[in-house]
């Protein structure tokens, strides 16, 4: 008989470009946050996981289990960093929940970081484009956006797709930014302002693009019974669930579905015994804004090719049948890469309980979180329920 | 760092200059780059070497704009995936046309071209590009 797993604290650092913060500054922020919020004590802490995607080239710094232990006096315990790509959140998440679940360990600090204001922009686009196939995608010229671009452009031809519908996922996202205290971006910007910002890769323009970004995200899970301590309203993780694709974009049997978050989602759903109707509040991997039409899509709110479309009638706002990003996403919260499938859960968990406060979808009762590494290759589901 | 080493790139020469990939004889599918595995029969897959002809249609494309430093000095240039006759799709820059001109489904043929360079005293990657055939042939 397994254990259910329960998420009783979360904390964030804030996020942008925080030239005044090291690594392990926000790192042990966002730790000591969620320590602070789920009033546990940090003796009762048996490991530290940390999902984080290249730190060593960000910099320079590597074995972050280690330095967040001594960082955060939690002595002895077992902790480690995983990596999956821009997925290495969820992947963190993901461990953490496995762990518990077999009774290996009772309360572990989830931790989610990366620090990528340390190096230039252009050795960042670099860092960023080896979660493709690097040796024949990025080593080819295909930059990052130029990837998503490839999506975006066969997307817009087969469905009629169009760049207005591009341009208001940013809107929508940056709208619902306005009201998250952490995001890095806590503005609206005009869908002009969207529509006229520079190309990256045709048709790719900055402001569909999320940001470079300094952050980290924690949380404290445990079982059941540890959980039932120190609250009686935890979160419930319902089901986790992780699929993979094909390393390269080109070797893809169809560019515009990412068919690890199609399998993915679906166990997810099939494994909480929910259906996509049942839940109240999305996060999707929005890195770019087509990958969050694209993933609308997948996981079933739209059906294929009319994920723009969804996005332009407003089912995907706050308001919505199903609001997705709530927390401004990838785009207006930022992007620290190991950081973000830890933040999505931080902000499906603060719906749940209702501490949303501007951006609160009312009455939530299950999140459904999809964190994706590289171009889809791989793709972690999360579904939260109180 | 490790992308910038010489042996990387000297062991793929064969199948960057000359676009050899894999062919799986139990199947018939192609692959490129070359696979240690053919994902479709895997134990039962026979997996043998095979030059394609370097002839494909444009399957989808981007015009970068921002690059990092190894492209920098290539900006704007045309990267697209190319689905090769054979089956496989690669992904490579387009050359000898103007960014403006190129579109999905047009006809290409592969060139010898320099990729990048490794800064300053670093090695020159050659390899593949692609161009329209219509350039060169004057048909499709």
């Amino acid at each position: 008989m397994s254990r259910r797993v329960a998420i009783i604290g979360v904390g964030m650092s804030e996020f942008g470009e925080l030239w005044d913060k090291s690594l392990r500054d926000i790192t042990l922020e966002a730790g000591m946050y969620s320590i602070f919020d789920a009033e546990i004590s940090g003796s009762e802490i048996d490991a530290i996981i940390i999902g984080n995607m290249s730190a060593g080239r960000f910099t320079g710094q590597e074995h972050l289990g280690a330095l967040a232990a001594d960082m955060g006096g939690l002595g002895n315990i077992p902790a480690y960093s995983v990596e999956a790509a821009c997925a290495s959140g969820g992947a963190a998440v993901r461990h953490a929940y496995m762990a518990i679940k077999s009774g290996e360990h009772d309360a572990m600090m989830v931790l989610g970081c990366e620090k990528m204001s340390d190096v230039n922009q252009t050795e960042a686009m670099k860092t960023i484009s080896v979660a493709s196939d690097w040796e024949w995608e990025g080593l080819f010229g295909a930059t990052f956006p130029a990837l998503y671009a490839f999506i975006a452009r066969r997307h817009m031809m087969e469905y009629g797709t169009t760049e207005e519908m591009l341009a208001q996922v940013a809107v929508k996202n940056h709208a619902n930014a306005a009201h998250n205290p952490w995001a890095q971006f806590q503005r609206p910007v005009p869908i002009e302002f969207v529509m006229g910002s520079g190309m990256l890769a045709d048709p790719i323009r900055v402001l569909h693009s999320s940001p470079i970004s300094d952050g980290a995200a924690g949380l404290i899970m445990c079982d059941e019974k540890t959980a039932k301590k120190y609250t009686d309203t935890p979160i419930y993780i319902e089901s986790s669930t992780q699929a993979s694709d094909t390393l390269a974009l080109h070797d893809r049997r169809d560019i515009c579905t990412a068919d690890a978050v199609v399998h993915s989602s679906k166990s997810a759903l099939k494994k909480a015994g929910l259906k996509i109707e049942d839940i109240d509040v999305f996060e999707l991997h929005d890195s770019f804004t087509i990958s969050e039409i694209m993933l609308t899509e997948d996981v079933g709110i739209a059906e294929k090719g009319k994920g723009g479309q969804v996005v332009l009638d407003g089912l995907t706002e706050i308001g919505g049948q199903f609001p997705v990003n709530t927390s401004g996403g990838l785009k207006a919260r930022g992007h620290p890469i190991g950081a973000t499938g830890v933040a999505q859960i931080v902000e499906l968990a603060l719906q749940l309980r209702g501490d949303c406060e501007g951006r609160q979808v009312e009455g939530a009762e299950k999140g459904l979180a999809v964190n994706i590494g590289g171009t889809g290759a791989t793709s972690i589901v999360h579904i939260l329920g109180r | 760092m490790a992308e910038h080493g010489v042996a990387n790139i000297w062991r793929k020469q064969k199948s960057m200059y000359s676009i050899i990939g894999s062919k799986c004889t139990t199947c018939g599918e192609h692959y490129f780059p070359p696979r240690p595995v053919c994902p479709t029969c895997r134990r039962k897959g026979q997996l043998e070497e095979y030059q394609f002809k370097g002839l494909g249609k444009i399957h989808t494309f981007a015009v970068v704009r921002q690059a990092p430093e190894d492209f920098k000095r290539q900006v704007p240039y045309v990267v697209a995936q190319v689905e090769l006759d054979e089956g496989a799709r690669l992904t490579a820059q387009i050359v000898n046309i103007e960014p403006e001109n190129v579109e999905i489904g047009m006809r290409v043929r592969s060139c010898f071209r320099k990729i990048t360079e490794y800064g300053q005293g670093g090695i020159i990657v050659y390899g593949y590009k692609f161009e329209p055939t219509m350039k060169v042939t004057g048909h499709d």
